[in-house]
């Protein structure tokens, strides 16, 4: 450890100038992405009727009418159309959805033919599915990316939008294509175009330096946003993506921040000098979750997220911690060790009605409330830590996980994969994982370095 | 007055860090240079300050700066009181000394309950201390949770050893 780290380790109160010591560069919020109506629209019904594990779908490269140089890419839109390709070709083979075949291995079609498929060269390559897009430079300096999904024994087409996005939202189209084809065929919500916050973790066991990062759904657009100087810990995105509330040590103490990503500037989401933990947004992102230990004993309270007075939502005297709001705003399901050791509980939004959830044997913790409403994430210990799924009646318990220590779910914006992280044992290393609602598809999320603590933002706005 | 906080607070927490990873010498940085402008007079340096780590250590022993808990626990068993009170006999023949309990856990908990649990245990420890005449007001409280161990296997012993509130002094 350098001796810069030890110095924001101060006492009682530390200025207020401390409380941005941590941060690195101040980032740029994201841009809007305008949806345009592409012709034809939805048409005819999916053909296929097999596992859609097993359904082909050929990607080749996006059409360009014009190869000119744009920021997104200096080697051209047509170089770029290779890229969106490929991008929608990991997105769905690395989440186990359908065959994918990529622009690498398939002839590019002519930008004439996005809209109007030369059938006979696609039908001898096995895929029952066909995407097709273009890109084009606009003069405003941004692009226009269009997307098409035909379905080869229909020689129809089945979807088909198109957006405009600021060059260095290229992939945001990619990610919108993907999401185009998924819900399209698979009926359900969107999910690619979001975000992920998390702590990157690097160093020994005993001395670990835990930085709050942030990255697209993919891995791509990664970056630090704190230093490393001080602990990082618990991050959240906002529900428009504009805040960030995470636990820090900046001070030295472990309390809850609200970092706004378009001014660089955070505040504590309480002026108190008792430790802050866990925090979460409503869904509408009015309000804010937080755990506060008073003399020891934590309880959970609600605030405004443009500040103000804090209201304590539970009183019992043991640790009461986290929380995570239905859909609707109308409920909360959190944490307690009230009865002796940690379960779930759930409690109506202004803190009555609390009452027990999980009866699994063990102990449950870290509850995440499905954005669809209709499932409850959780770690469950019994031995291992696992990560378990519920209903909000507190049934139809479903362990998904078998790692030594898998903890901290966290739900993708449709409600059908959940992220969480994993521990090693001995070494300590940890490392993001997701895995689908039906326990399939579990695999390891790359990250530049250890990680742990993600956070699935909505789909972007 | 500030800037003999901050230089405090360096030296503290240099100190605790030290105490956590038990080798003092090569960890410790210089000293800042303000640090000796205020009174150069002992030109025989008897030993550590008083108040300094180095001083509470040597006066209650290492072992009784630290009180260990059970898996999930936060109760002060009788063997740690006896280390308290060891801790409190020092406090008050030295009341100008302040300090800080950190409270820990292992790592066979999630994240964010152990962080609430440390803070149980630091201030299960500050409230016997202040149950035996140490003011509240000397005393500091803050969790690590489970990320700072000291021990680091994954193992019963281990997570004993990780299990814990150590008190380090400040000035």
């Amino acid at each position: 450890m350098k001796y810069l780290a030890l110095i924001p380790l101060a006492l009682f109160a530390a200025p207020l100038a401390a409380q941005n010591q941590d941060l690195g560069e101040p980032m740029q919020e994201g841009q809007a992405v305008e949806t345009i109506e592409e012709e034809g629209g939805l048409t005819g019904s999916v053909s296929f009727e097999g596992n859609l594990d097993d359904l082909g779908i050929a990607i080749p490269a996006f059409a360009t009418d014009r190869d000119v140089a744009t920021p997104a890419n200096a080697n051209g839109t047509a170089a770029l159309g290779v890229e969106l390709a490929r991008v929608i070709t990991s997105n769905l083979r690395n989440n186990g959805l359908f065959k994918p075949t990529g622009p690498d291995s398939l002839p590019t079609p002519a930008f004439a033919n996005i809209t109007s498929p030369n059938w006979a060269t696609w039908s001898t390559r096995g895929a029952e599915m066909l995407v097709h897009g273009y890109v084009r430079a606009r003069s405003d300096n941004r692009l226009t990316v269009g997307c098409y999904l035909y379905d080869m024994a229909l020689q129809d087409r089945l979807v088909a939008e198109g957006w405009v996005v600021a060059p260095a939202d290229w992939r945001r189209a990619a990610h919108k294509c993907a999401d185009l084809v998924y819900s399209r065929l698979t009926g359900e919500s969107p999910f690619f175009d979001s975000r992920i916050a998390y702590i990157a973790e690097t160093g020994p066991k005993d001395n670990r330096t835990k930085r709050l990062a942030i990255m697209d759904s993919d891995g791509a657009n990664h970056r630090f946003v704190t230093t490393g100087r001080s602990t990082a810990l618990t991050p959240r995105y906002s529900p428009d993506y504009r805040q960030l509330v995470y636990l820090s040590y900046v001070d030295g103490n472990p309390r809850i921040y609200v970092y706004d990503i378009g001014t660089g500037r955070q505040t504590l989401v309480t002026q108190s000098d008792n430790p802050t933990f866990a925090p979460r947004w409503s869904p509408d992102g009015r309000y804010i979750l937080y755990s506060m230990a008073v003399g020891g004993n934590t309880d959970i309270y609600r605030v405004s997220a443009n500040g103000g007075r804090s209201e304590r939502l539970t009183d019992a005297p043991g640790i009461d911690i986290g929380g995570s709001f239905s859909p609707d705003g109308s409920k909360i399901v959190f944490e307690s060790d009230r009865s002796g050791s940690q379960q779930i509980y759930v409690m109506d939004a202004d803190g009555s009605n609390q009452r027990r959830l999980s009866f699994f044997g063990g102990r449950s913790a870290t509850p995440e409330w499905s954005p669809r409403g209709d499932q409850i994430a959780f770690t469950h210990i019994a031995g291992d830590f696992n990560v378990a799924v519920m209903n909000p009646s507190g049934r139809g318990f479903r362990k998904l996980t078998r790692g030594w220590q898998d903890e901290a779910p966290t739900w993708a914006p449709n409600g059908r994969i959940i992220q969480f992280f994993r521990t090693e044992r001995n070494s300590g290393r940890t490392s993001l994982w997701q895995v689908d609602l039906t326990g399939e598809n579990e695999r390891k999320l790359p990250t530049p370095v250890d990680a742990s603590d993600p956070a699935w933002g909505p789909i972007l706005p | 007055m500030n800037t003999r906080i901050a230089t405090a607070a360096v030296l503290s927490s240099a100190l605790a860090l030290a105490a956590c990873q038990k080798k003092a010498p090569e960890e410790l940085p210089p000293p800042p240079e303000d640090v000796t402008t205020t009174t150069p007079t002992t030109t025989t340096p008897a030993g550590p300050t008083v108040g300094s780590m180095e001083h509470f250590l040597a006066a209650v022993g290492q072992m009784n700066t630290v009180v260990y808990f059970d898996t999930d626990r936060y109760n002060i068993d009788a063997e740690d009181s006896a280390k308290l009170q060891r801790q409190a006999q020092y406090f008050s023949q030295y009341p100008s000394v302040t300090f800080t309990i950190e409270g820990h856990t292992d790592e066979r908990g999630t994240r964010e309950y152990n962080l609430a649990l440390g803070e149980r245990r630091a201030n299960a420890a500050k409230n016997y201390l202040v149950s035996v005449g140490i003011p509240a007001s000397r005393i500091r409280t803050v969790s690590y949770g489970k990320e700072r161990p000291v021990a680091l296997g994954s193992n019963e012993s281990a997570w004993a050893q990780n299990r814990r509130a150590a008190t380090v002094t400040i000035n």
